[in-house]
């Protein structure tokens, strides 16, 4: 399963950025790996520069220099729109929440990343089986798959509808910013079961960001954001 | 396709706001369309005023001036035509034949013309249509009036009601010693005909007998028992229609009567005379086209607006896509999609209005303007029309798409809020 020659599913390096005409605010990542197939937790408080880590891995931006690396493809040379294409083949994301098109079905919902990723599409055959494979195991009835719109959801079975969008055609990488704290204590355990379970059968790694410390025994690491990133605040020149 | 759908999916959810940013798009192709409709109605109507008439003989003015006068009562003229020019044109071996027309006297706001019997059978319009009577028929006594289809609307005649002729267009001075008796009434045409009061030629030199240099002579008062022994041929008419034996012929006859050596004379051809006036009247057509086309562009302009206002809240939306592969180009292309199927849901839409409202409309339209609108397809530049509307809404909604662009490259697909 694992290739040797690229063990890493996530691999930053010596990374710089600057936000757009804000040279004053920036953030430096020296080094972060993660492993195939590893499940990460990474920690820090709202402000600790997390969105914009998440928006270098995804590709949204680039940074000024350095690397970064999904499943041994450097993303840092690529021009945005391939950026973009690598980004709906490779990762699957989970936001805390408001993650579905709330016009669209839920099936569609799941079936979205696969229009910009030919290859993802290919893996996951007939979408709609596929879809619905990974509802029934998120626990989601077919009854609440069949509503016309993703709105009429509640929160936890959206959530396990992003979960599947985000796992559909087994991308790499699922990254997850934050999924549960919209979830109670009882919905949040069964939601990382169910994560984790998904992300193992797909083969993929997860990265989850949150800044909840009483979730760490259950990954397999726990990053703090503050160990693998400093942000820059230098005075404006 | 599932952007497709997703597009449509988004317009659906919105189908408030959407429903009327459609609907005032669909109205506003619809009113641009009438007026396609209109124009070209009133430019066929106005083209059949007058056909089968070769020439039209006047004395030398501007042939729009002939037009006017002779054929839609508009205006006067600056001059007659002698009885003698008259004889001397009808007499030309290419004449197959001629009808003289008298203006100049008027019945209440109705202008009245003189001519002979043989007039109801030359004028001819919509493509050589012949004049009909809806009730009673053509003059035979001398002062017999045949009355056109508005005269009889407007001041509610009857045959045989009796009709008295004003002096001059606008004149408290009548003919009162004279009356004429309503003979026929005709059916409506859509022409100036229906505005018009017949009479014979003989009537209008009748009606003058006492009068001289346009006024009546003091004291003197004919009697019409009298008027009938006297000799009425006129000594001059105003125009007249000429039909000529081979087509061929009216360019030589238009040529001789423009050089007639005993009176400066005028003769146009009714076709190329329309023309010439039409340009006139096209100004107005123009300005009709422009106010149109600005209601679809204000309609269009709304949807951009529609568009923009909701590009706030679509935000997270945009961020979702962005997240899942999408490129911002992909966003800009959604967003123009939307508008594009706004804009042909709202092009078929307004079809359907045009039509609805020219099947609703059509009758009263022909009743009260003699205007006949007809029900065909599209012509190619109707389709023209909707097309270019499609495509004025894709380029409309460029300017919100470009927004969303920035937007979503500013929010990547973090949306803070």
């Amino acid at each position: 399963m694992i290739d040797t020659d690229t063990p890493f599913a996530l691999a930053l390096d010596q990374v710089e950025f600057h936000w757009a005409g804000r040279d004053a605010f920036g953030l430096r990542v020296s080094g972060f790996r993660i492993g195939r197939g590893e499940r990460v937790l990474l920690l820090g408080e709202s402000g600790s520069g997390k969105s914009t880590l998440l928006s270098l891995i995804c590709g949204i931006n680039a940074p000024a220099r350095g690397s970064i690396r999904v499943d041994g493809t450097e993303m840092v040379s690529m021009p945005a729109a391939a950026r973009d294409r690598f980004r709906a083949e490779k990762i699957g994301i989970v936001f805390q929440q408001f993650n579905l098109l709330p016009y669209a079905s839920p099936v569609d919902n799941i079936l979205l990343p696969l229009c910009f990723a030919p290859d993802r599409r290919a893996r996951a055959g007939d979408g709609r089986t596929a879809a619905l494979a990974l509802t029934d195991a998120l626990g989601l009835a077919r009854h609440t798959m069949a509503s016309p719109t993703a709105d009429r959801l509640s929160v936890g079975q959206q959530q396990r509808v992003a979960v599947a969008r985000a796992l559909i055609g087994a991308p790499s990488l699922i990254i997850a910013d934050e999924p549960t704290s919209a979830l109670d204590a009882g919905s949040q355990a069964n939601f990382l079961d169910l994560l984790f379970a998904q992300c193992s059968a797909a083969g993929s790694t997860l990265l989850m960001v949150s800044h909840d410390e009483r979730l760490a025994p259950r990954f397999d690491r726990s990053v703090r954001m503050e160990d693998i990133a400093t942000l820059t605040r230098e005075a404006a020149a | 396709m599932i952007l497709l759908r997703l597009a449509l999916r988004s317009l659906i959810a919105r189908r408030l706001t959407v429903g009327l940013t459609i609907f005032a798009v669909a109205l506003s192709v619809a009113l641009f369309l009438g007026v396609e409709k209109v124009r070209t109605g009133a430019k066929a109507s106005f083209g059949d005023t007058i056909s089968d008439t070769d020439l039209i003989v006047g004395a030398r003015s501007g042939s729009v001036q002939l037009l006017l006068y002779s054929v839609f009562r508009i205006g006067n003229a600056t001059n007659n035509v002698t009885w003698e020019s008259y004889q001397d044109i009808a007499a030309r071996p290419e004449v197959d034949w001629i009808v003289p027309i008298s203006l100049g006297d008027s019945h209440r706001q109705f202008r009245v013309m003189g001519t002979t019997a043989e007039y109801f059978e030359r004028y001819k319009y919509r493509s050589g249509r012949a004049l009909g009577f809806a009730e009673g028929r053509a003059f035979d006594d001398l002062f017999d009036a045949v009355i056109g289809a508005d005269v009889a609307a407007a001041l509610g005649y009857a045959v045989d009601d009796p009709l008295v002729v004003a002096h001059g267009l606008a004149s408290f001075t009548n003919h009162e010693n004279q009356p004429f008796r309503v003979a026929g009434i005709l059916a409506k045409t859509g022409t100036p005909v229906d505005r018009t009061v017949i009479v014979s030629l003989e009537a209008i030199e009748a009606i003058h007998v006492d009068w001289q240099g346009g006024a009546r002579i003091p004291g003197q008062a004919t009697s019409p028992d009298e008027i009938r022994q006297m000799d009425l041929t006129p000594s001059a008419v105003t125009a007249a229609m000429i039909g000529v034996k081979s087509r061929l012929q009216i360019f030589e006859l238009q040529r001789s009567i423009n050089q007639y050596p005993e009176e400066p004379l005028l003769a146009v051809l009714p076709g190329v005379a329309l023309q010439e006036l039409w340009g006139i009247v096209g100004i107005a057509e123009t300005a009709l086209i422009a106010v149109s086309g600005m209601v679809v562009a204000t309609a269009l302009l709304g949807m951009a607006a529609m568009i923009f206002s909701g590009l706030n809240e679509r935000r997270r939306e945009m961020a979702i896509l962005r997240a899942v592969g999408a490129r911002p180009l992909t966003i800009v292309g959604l967003l123009m999609l939307e508008a594009v199927l706004m804009a042909l849901i709202a092009v078929l839409l307004g079809i359907a209005l045009l039509y609805t409202g020219l099947w609703a409309l059509r009758p009263y339209v022909d009743a009260a303007f003699g205007l006949y609108l007809p029900i065909d397809t599209l012509s190619s530049r109707e389709g023209l029309v909707a097309i270019g509307v499609i495509l004025a809404a894709a380029v409309t909604s460029l300017f919100p798409a470009v927004r969303a662009y920035r937007l979503s490259l500013s929010d990547g697909m973090i949306v803070r809020s």
